[in-house]
């Protein structure tokens, strides 16, 4: 697989006695945009923390542009190009909704910040109009708009989404889908985690299914829209 | 209409003219032991600068504070005083007397160190856990000066030390009258210019700390912490970093401390003062530095306007004291904690609302 940019094998986490991710194999190809789907504690969120450093894995391998991750620090992925947002959104509430978007820069120390940070106000106009508002004041889908901004902000290779539809009306999660296509259609390789299986499929190019922490089914997005197991467990028959 | 830098110039040199006249005002209006306590003020001051990083910034509640205050201060004890002579004779027949500024340097890394080594245990604890272990801290450290007396003799125990040498720098010393270009400057006075330099030093760092990346990873830290990681910011090490420049701030003041009070024990550091410290914060206004000049001038100076109000207060009405201005003063303070937590939780002086208001006004001009 040369063209892999994200590369798991055998992949395990657990909580003390409690193994969330039972070895997986999973891997995101350039430019490409893999669905995980699965239902609540399948794992989703342990795979991405794992990924991005934030969660040690007891097992298996993380292998990212074809360096082996197991002995970098979180801290310095980010600076690798794997950018997470995480569960929850995770904004900085009492920091303006620029000072939001510079920490995402954290990493980077180059010129093309301001840059940019203008892009990212063309990408998401509506934080150019509360670009000096708290960012806790923010409604849920704003905040959304303003975590997936900051994470691109670092300039990442790789961008994870975990669960961007949560908590957010209908309209806001159309938007959200809207702008990962469109994200994803200036080449950005992302791994998007979804419990809105039929969402995450119609915007993915691949997908997973997480089950009790191991891989149940993989292919070909449209594939598994079609498949009867997919149907029956994730989109309602 | 003078221009705005010219209103920014005039604002500082007004500033910094009352300020250099304030001990002379103080002393002349209300004399000399009010002087004191204002002195005493700038250290509090200091300290509560110093657990602003750590709480206000780095949203690492510390109710151990206190510890880094004395373990600077028994740094100076230690340092300029007999008690080493004394307890051993051989080592130091001619006892040891450092300048301050060798003291003050070695206080503040052994502090920021002290720090370090209670960050570093501490480190996956948030909230009220690490309240927990951050007040056991601060109570080791009270309860090891409180018995460092044997088998060797450290820190004389709960007789604290001594005799400790004044202040003095370049052969000037802080403990006598000194005339300076004609002008009569006493002991109090000096002192007051020695914490006043400090207290700016430290208003100072702050204030770039607070403008700076690490100031905002910082920040970043304390509204969500796995977010933060998610940054790319290292949040172990700046969580060990928030802790020693606050502890190096609070060694700081406690030389200071040692240095102007010529005594040191034990019970100036216990678990209420690191409380105090905290609530000049709280008050004040977390994170923003002037709020919490404004809470530590308050609540230092606050005991000393009860001890001299109530007293001769209830003398006139009663002819006698019914209360106690040591209880009073715990009931107010009560009280007044309770009224900033229900009506202006974010303390008395808030950064964000300031902020707000003036970019409102860059707006409407």
């Amino acid at each position: 697989m040369l063209n892999s940019l994200l590369e798991i094998t055998g992949l395990e986490v657990a909580y003390g006695g409690i193994q969330a991710v039972k070895g997986i194999e999973l891997h995101v190809g350039k430019g490409e945009l893999v669905a995980l789907i699965g239902s609540n504690g399948a794992g989703k969120t342990s795979t991405l923390k794992a990924i991005a450093g934030l969660q040690p894995s007891s097992a298996g391998e993380v292998h990212f542009d074809g360096k082996s991750m197991s002995s970098v620090e979180a801290c310095r992925r980010v600076s690798m190009g794997i950018a997470l947002v995480p569960e929850g959104r995770g904004v900085f509430a009492r920091l303006s909704v620029s000072e939001n978007l510079l920490m995402g820069a954290y990493s980077r120390s180059d010129a093309g910040i301001s840059d940019d940070l203008q892009r990212m106000y063309d990408l998401f106009p509506r934080l150019i109009e509360r670009r000096d508002q708290l960012a806790g004041t923010l409604s849920g889908g704003e905040q959304q708009m303003l975590v997936m901004a900051r994470a691109l902000m670092s300039r990442p290779r790789l961008l994870m989404l975990d669960e961007p539809s949560m908590g957010l009306a209908p309209l806001m999660v159309k938007k959200i889908f809207e702008t990962i296509r469109e994200v994803a259609a200036q080449g950005m390789s992302i791994l998007l985690v979804e419990q809105n299986a039929r969402l995450a499929l119609q915007v993915a190019n691949r997908g997973y299914v997480l089950e009790g922490g191991i891989i149940a089914l993989s292919g070909r997005a449209s594939d598994l829209l079609q498949s009867d197991e997919v149907k029956r467990a994730y989109l309602g028959g | 209409m003078p221009n705005a830098p010219d209103r920014v110039l005039f604002q500082r040199i007004l500033f910094t003219a009352i300020l250099l006249l304030l001990p002379f005002a103080v002393d002349a209006l209300l004399g000399r032991g009010w002087l004191r306590i204002v002195d005493f003020a700038m250290l509090y001051i200091m300290l509560a600068l110093g657990l602003n990083i750590v709480v206000g910034y780095a949203g690492l509640l510390d109710l151990g504070y206190i510890a880094f205050f004395a373990v600077g201060a028994y740094c100076y004890a230690l340092a300029d005083s007999p008690h080493l002579a004394l307890a051993f004779p051989q080592l130091f027949p001619d006892g040891v007397h450092l300048s301050l500024l060798i003291v003050l340097p070695m206080a503040a890394l052994l502090a920021g160190g002290m720090g370090v080594l209670l960050g570093a245990p501490t480190l996956k604890l948030r909230g009220d856990y690490l309240a927990i272990v951050t007040l056991g801290f601060g109570e080791i450290i009270r309860i090891f000066m409180n018995n460092l007396n044997a088998p060797v003799n450290l820190t004389n125990g709960p007789q604290g030390i001594s005799r400790i040498d004044p202040i003095s720098i370049a052969g000037v010393s802080f403990n006598a009258t000194q005339r300076i270009f004609g002008i009569t400057f006493p002991s109090v006075h000096l002192y007051f210019y020695l914490f006043l330099f400090f207290a700016m030093l430290v208003v100072f760092i702050s204030r770039r700390l607070e403008r700076s990346r690490i100031g905002r990873a910082w920040m970043a830290i304390r509204e969500d912490e796995i977010a933060a990681s998610a940054m790319g910011i290292n949040t172990r090490n700046l969580k060990l970093l928030a802790f020693a420049m606050g502890a190096a701030f609070g060694g700081i003041s406690g030389t200071l401390f040692a240095g102007f009070q010529g005594f040191v024990s034990p019970e100036s550091f216990s678990l209420m003062e690191s409380v105090m410290v905290l609530c000049m914060v709280v008050l004040g206004g977390m994170g923003h530095i002037y709020g919490v000049i404004l809470g530590g001038l308050l609540l230092a100076l606050m005991p000393e306007i009860l001890r001299h109000s109530v007293v001769p207060l209830q003398q006139a009405l009663f002819g006698k004291t019914i209360i106690d201005p040591e209880s009073l003063r715990m009931l107010l303070f009560g009280i007044a904690l309770i009224l900033v937590m229900l009506y202006r939780p974010a303390g008395l002086w808030p950064s964000r609302v300031r902020r707000r208001e003036l970019s409102t006004d860059e707006k409407t001009r």
